[in-house]
């Protein structure tokens, strides 16, 4: 771009932030994925939503979770997808970032869903595409899907979000989940406690995001959700010394057996460490919510692919179910 | 000599009825005419006679003496891409500069003669307004040796700095502090305490917990502002620090003036008028520098000590990059952002107009402050003076963007309407910058 700033693209809606989000734009996406629940019981999983839509992931960090929801997401709204990771792309020949995005531009995607190593990199892809850009992952700084299926998640399990306690343990300096979740807990009106080593808990963080703080592991026993976050090693700098070790670490704030009650929920957004930041029975017990968070990142990324290429209306979750149950009778 | 400018015809002009405003000389609203004959100011007063001189109509417009830098990075020699000194020079002309100090962290480091005489060389044949040149304390930049400290001050520096990173060992420092007695040249500390900054990629506060972007806390830079003033005190030595950005470290300086050290400090425009809320848009070719762009409180601490005198001087830390290395994830850009250009505009819409800091203030800390910590020449509005001054329209709303006379667009108040812009800047008696509307 020769100016500043770049004129010329088209005004797109993005989904880059939790914060780009208003409750009413969360209750819509919550209420779609819903409706497209029911599809996941068909035979033919599929519906013709989005056909002659391009959907291009391009994936700059490993993901197992993200990256094939996604990519099912669009083929189960019968979008055609391209997805890239970033070793054997010409990312390995040293093209940047922006060259990449001007590359893919080309070919017209509808929606270009990206996750990169360093925050800041989906916000520099708006400013040169014309896709509708979803981030799916940014350094430590946002993931907003997996707040929207968290959310979905505890919505499915408990009914609603308002009024709850949700505790988030461990490594929230290092966390964009952690950080997306706060968001998107607080503007459904959940109370959020942040529990962990003070050196991996943000300075600031209680006034900047209206959150309770605290170091000791048993002030999690009021929560009803308890949210456990890895140890996230390959996020932290060398000599750090953030705990004097990841055994000490589990011994003051690993989440096991005798630190919850089976009433509370337990999630993870994964991968989970064993052993490190959670219980191995804890990740298998009734309590666990850990592969429903899985299943409900497909129906709630149908929902984001969705909501960004119709337009909202008030009634989004009405409207897209009956689009569904058209689709469904279609496809049927 | 200590700054270099380049050979240009002297300036015959007579500037008709501008408003005057010198705040060191102690003038504050006449308009009165100057005429300028071979670059010296002849004469100051009304209904002046051209004397054949080409006559200026400055009806509206306002005079003050020309600014002074102390703190650019020119990327010569090596980056000239980035930015050269014939641009860079013409950056500050265009921004009402006619002095500017550049630092030594470039490829190579100016950490010998032969580096700085080249420099000088260059400057000689291509500044269109008078530059120094600063030297590195240690060699390489490496914090390990020291340079030729007197020789380098012999052939020129105007002090020595190893910008762009800390000094970092006390007892390297204390060594080049009571070494500086020896040269008569100051040194210009950029101070952090690479333990507390590592990884930082902006100010650590409530917007990095929220942004998840690694935080440079204000005791990295304020820790080693009271450690240095220990040892200038210790040393007995003068002392200037560079780009100060936190409420912490303006109290160390304050109590160590109290105290009679001899440290002189300087802020930047963008940390007087910038927040660390401008981070959210992630767009680091505004947003990303070192130090960062820190809290509103911080702000105000240095707004208030800009007006008190605790910071002497402002320096931009004019930083050229190119634009394809800010066009990358915020976390993948370099630091730094443009300033020459914006400075003085930036700070007059942001604390003259809404009355924060008085003019005269401003000025005094964009000219003679900084010409007083570097021992330099201040620019005056006074007759028998060598014409170093500039032509401001001060009601002047511009939109910041390209074109910029520097090479690089990595302007912190890109996209900002300021008010106040330079219409001409006469430096060492030469024209150095006119726009085309005054001509007519």
């Amino acid at each position: 771009m020769d100016t500043y700033p770049p004129t010329g693209l088209a005004q797109r809606r993005h989904l880059l932030s939790i914060g780009d989000l208003e409750r009413a734009d969360v209750e819509r996406i919550l209420e779609t994925a819903a409706g497209f629940e029911s599809v996941m019981h068909r035979d033919v999983k599929k519906v013709p939503t989005l056909r002659g839509r391009t959907v291009m992931n391009v994936f700059f960090e490993s993901s197992t979770r993200t990256s094939s929801s996604f990519e099912l997401a669009a083929k189960r709204l019968s979008a055609d997808t391209v997805s890239l990771k970033a070793s054997g792309s010409s990312v390995d020949k040293g093209e940047s970032l922006k060259d990449t995005i001007l590359t893919l531009s080309a070919y017209d995607p509808d929606v270009i869903v990206i996750r990169h190593p360093q925050a800041g990199a989906p916000a520099l892809v708006t400013r040169h595409t014309d896709a509708h850009v979803v981030n799916a992952g940014d350094g430590k700084h946002q993931h907003p899907t997996q707040s929207l299926l968290d959310l979905y998640t505890i919505r499915k399990a408990l009914g609603a979000v308002e009024g709850l306690q949700v505790a988030i343990v461990g490594d929230v300096l290092h966390s964009r989940v952690a950080r997306s979740n706060i968001q998107a807990l607080r503007l459904l009106g959940a109370d959020v406690l942040l529990v962990g080593p003070p050196a991996l808990i943000p300075r600031d963080a209680a006034a900047a995001m209206d959150v309770a703080v605290s170091h000791d592991i048993d002030d999690i026993a009021d929560a009803d959700v308890v949210y456990v976050l890895r140890m996230q090693r390959e996020r932290m700098l060398e000599g750090a010394n953030y705990v004097p070790s990841l055994s000490e670490y589990s011994a003051l704030w690993g989440v096991t057996a005798e630190r919850v009650r089976p009433s509370q929920l337990v999630m993870h957004p994964g991968p989970i460490n064993r052993g490190v930041e959670i219980a191995a029975e804890v990740a298998d017990s009734a309590s666990s919510r850990i592969v429903d968070q899985v299943r409900a990142g497909l129906v709630t990324r149908m929902a984001v692919l969705y909501d960004l290429l119709t337009e909202p209306t008030t009634h989004g979750g009405q409207a897209a179910l009956r689009a569904v149950e058209a689709a469904g009778q279609e496809v049927a | 000599m200590q700054l270099t400018q380049r050979e240009s015809p002297l300036a015959d002009l007579l500037i008709s009825g501008a408003r005057l405003v010198d705040g060191a000389s102690g003038i504050e609203g006449p308009r009165l005419d100057v005429r300028i004959a071979s670059g010296v100011i002849a004469e100051i007063g009304s209904s002046l006679d051209p004397a054949g001189a080409e006559t200026v109509d400055a009806d509206g417009l306002t005079m003050m003496p020309g600014l002074v830098d102390p703190h650019v990075h020119l990327r010569t020699p090596g980056d000239e891409d980035e930015e050269d000194i014939a641009s860079g020079t013409r950056a500050a002309a265009a921004g009402g500069f006619v002095a500017i100090l550049a630092m030594p962290n470039t490829s190579p480091v100016v950490d010998s003669a032969a580096v700085l005489n080249g420099l000088i060389t260059r400057a000689s044949e291509q500044a269109v307004v008078a530059t120094g040149f600063f030297a590195a304390i240690t060699r390489g930049l490496e914090g390990r040796e020291l340079v030729d400290m007197a020789e380098l001050a012999a052939r020129g520096a105007v002090g020595f700095s190893d910008d762009g990173r800390p000094v970092e060992r006390a007892g390297m420092l204390r060594r080049a502090l009571q070494y500086s007695s020896v040269t008569g040249r100051k040194l210009s500390l950029h101070e952090e305490d690479l333990t507390l900054t590592a990884g930082a990629q902006m100010h650590e506060g409530a917007v990095s917990a929220e942004l998840g972007l690694h935080g440079y806390p204000s005791i990295g830079e304020s820790v080693m502002v009271g450690r240095d003033l220990q040892i200038a005190r210790y040393e007995g030595a003068p002392l200037h620090l560079c780009h100060i950005s936190a409420a912490e470290s303006v109290a160390e300086i304050r109590r160590a003036k109290e105290l009679g050290v001899d440290v002189t400090a300087e802020v930047s425009p963008h940390h007087l008028c910038l927040t660390d809320e401008l981070v959210r848009e992630l767009d680091p070719a505004v947003s990303k520098m070192s130090p960062p762009l820190r809290s509103d409180a911080d702000r105000a601490a240095l707004v208030e000590a800009l007006a008190d005198g605790t910071l002497d001087c402002i320096g931009t830390d004019h930083a050229p990059h190119r634009a394809h290395e800010k066009e990358v994830p915020f976390e993948a850009a370099p630091n730094g952002v443009i300033g020459l250009e914006t400075a003085f505009p930036a700070i007059y819409t942001h604390l003259v107009e809404p009355g924060l800091v008085p003019l005269a203030t401003v000025l005094e800390r964009m000219s003679t402050g900084p010409a007083r910590a570097f021992g330099l020449p201040a620019p005056a509005l006074r007759v028998g003076e060598v014409a170093n001054l500039a032509l401001w329209d001060l009601a002047e709303r511009w939109l910041v963007g390209p074109p910029y006379a520097s090479r690089s667009r990595n302007c912190a108040f890109a996209g900002r309407t300021l008010q106040g812009r330079c219409t001409m800047t006469v430096a060492g008696g030469s024209m150095a910058h006119r726009m085309a509307e005054v001509a007519r």
